[in-house]
């Protein structure tokens, strides 16, 4: 893994290794991943015990609401961790390695698939405990994975300028939800497309929103993050 | 800025305030007199527009020049944005109160607007919590483009993909090239030129003060 920067200048190859690095320090850290699904599952919990323990208590708008708040906070806590974990030294070892924008691409590859898989299970733990408005099960699930790639796409660099700025948690925050509300916005809209059973014609419009949005972000990460990374 | 300019801006301003608030316009149901609102409340979001989309150009050319006029610039015209951004909700809430019975009714613009708004605040809390100068400029400027970027869907698209009660959304009658009376158009266009002139020229001044107070011989940061 530590000769990629010798024999191979592929730049595929270098994301790759990049982003099959991100999850094999994730595995190892055994304690961070895990503390992420048990995150989503206790949230899920208090939902459920705050609506009454009861899985049909919930109005299929309640039922979005709480389910993307919670996709929100856990893509938060997935995504703030991205530059937050990285030691000073494994920063400097990066920057002799790859180029800022390669690191960028696979922190963001990396993002979108954690939120993704994480959100899957997720929706699962929420279906099997508050029970499932879903008649459209496809759309949702193109909801899903284009929300968390937004997720993924617009907080990675907001969590690479948090990670400089120090006081990571709180900046993380303010500078992160106005970011990412419009998504939200799109994705609660799709959910109820998804939940009235109205096919995929009419999610069309926010779902080609959404791509369009992880991509003007995606491409303004890539641009902008040589910046934060020159110090 | 060019005197002509300045003298341009108050001219303007004299005439929208005058002929604004004199002028005969249509009689509409519901809307009467409130359609006055078009001379103040629209010319602050195409001045605001106008502020951060200057703010955006140079934070850029902070970023390819690391020269710190371009950053000071770059700030002072956010501020004034954000001064137009806050006109412009407050005149809305003025004419929602009115025509839509509450100051503030949960219309995809009014949220849109809001949550720029909090963009740009966001973009001075990260200025305010970095202490090297040199950092704050860059990782600012990175935000506020970043932002821009985020902005744009924020208020272009959403609005248009969701049913609103907004004038020009919705069927309702807005600003464009059908509804807007030709009488209004003669204090509307010169409206929206003199406000965003004026906002030019705050944003000028604060610039020059800004410059003032960091060549002062007793600055420490000299």
């Amino acid at each position: 893994m530590g000769s990629i920067a010798l024999k191979a200048p592929n730049r595929s190859l270098v994301l790759k290794t990049l982003i099959l690095k991100e999850f094999r320090t994730e595995i190892r850290r055994q304690s961070a991943f895990s503390g992420l699904v048990i995150y989503v599952v206790s949230s899920v919990f208090v939902c459920y015990t705050a609506m009454g323990l009861q899985a049909g208590n919930l109005s299929p708008q309640t039922w979005s609401a709480l389910f993307w708040i919670i996709l929100l906070f856990s893509s938060f806590g997935i995504v703030g961790k991205s530059f937050l974990g990285e030691k000073k030294g494994v920063l400097f070892y990066y920057h002799s390695l790859v180029s800022p924008g390669q690191l960028i691409l696979a922190k963001i590859l990396y993002a979108t698939l954690l939120t993704g898989l994480l959100s899957l299970a997720g929706l699962l733990i929420f279906i099997t405990l508050l029970g499932n408005p879903i008649a459209d099960t496809g759309l949702f699930l193109a909801c899903l994975l284009l929300g968390a790639s937004g997720f993924g796409t617009s907080l990675t660099l907001i969590s690479a300028i948090a990670a400089r700025a120090g006081n990571s948690g709180v900046l993380m925050a303010v500078l992160g939800f106005p970011v990412v509300l419009s998504i939200l916005v799109l994705c609660i809209r799709v959910t109820k497309h998804a939940i009235d059973g109205l096919g995929w014609e009419a999610g069309n419009d926010e779902l080609l929103s959404l791509l369009a949005i992880s991509g003007i972000s995606g491409a303004a990460s890539y641009l902008l993050f040589p910046y934060i990374w020159r110090s | 800025m060019k005197n002509w300019l300045k003298w341009l801006s108050v001219v303007l301003l004299v005439y929208t305030c005058t002929a604004g608030l004199l002028m005969d316009v249509p009689r509409l149901s519901i809307v009467n007199e409130t359609v006055r609102a078009l001379y103040f409340h629209v010319p602050m979001w195409f001045g605001m527009v106008f502020l951060f989309l200057t703010s955006t150009v140079y934070a850029i050319r902070y970023l390819r020049s690391s020269d710190a006029t371009h950053d000071i610039r770059s700030v002072e015209f956010a501020n004034v944005g954000i001064i137009y951004g806050i006109l412009g909700i407050l005149t809305g809430m003025v004419w929602a109160n009115y025509t839509w019975g509450s100051p503030w009714h949960g219309d995809p613009k009014q949220n849109g607007a809001a949550v720029a708004l909090l963009v740009y605040l966001a973009y001075f809390v990260l200025r305010g919590s970095l202490s090297s100068e040199e950092q704050r400029a860059r990782l600012g400027a990175v935000y506020n483009i970043f932002a821009f970027a985020a902005m744009i869907p924020l208020i272009f698209i959403l609005p248009r993909l969701s049913s609103s009660v907004h004038p020009g959304s919705g069927g309702n009658p807005g600003f464009n090239m059908y509804d807007l009376d030709g009488r209004m158009r003669l204090v509307f266009y010169p409206a929206v030129i003199g406000w965003i002139l004026v906002g030019y020229w705050i944003a000028q001044l604060r610039i020059r003060l800004r410059n003032l107070a960091d060549n002062q011989p007793n600055n420490s940061n000299q």
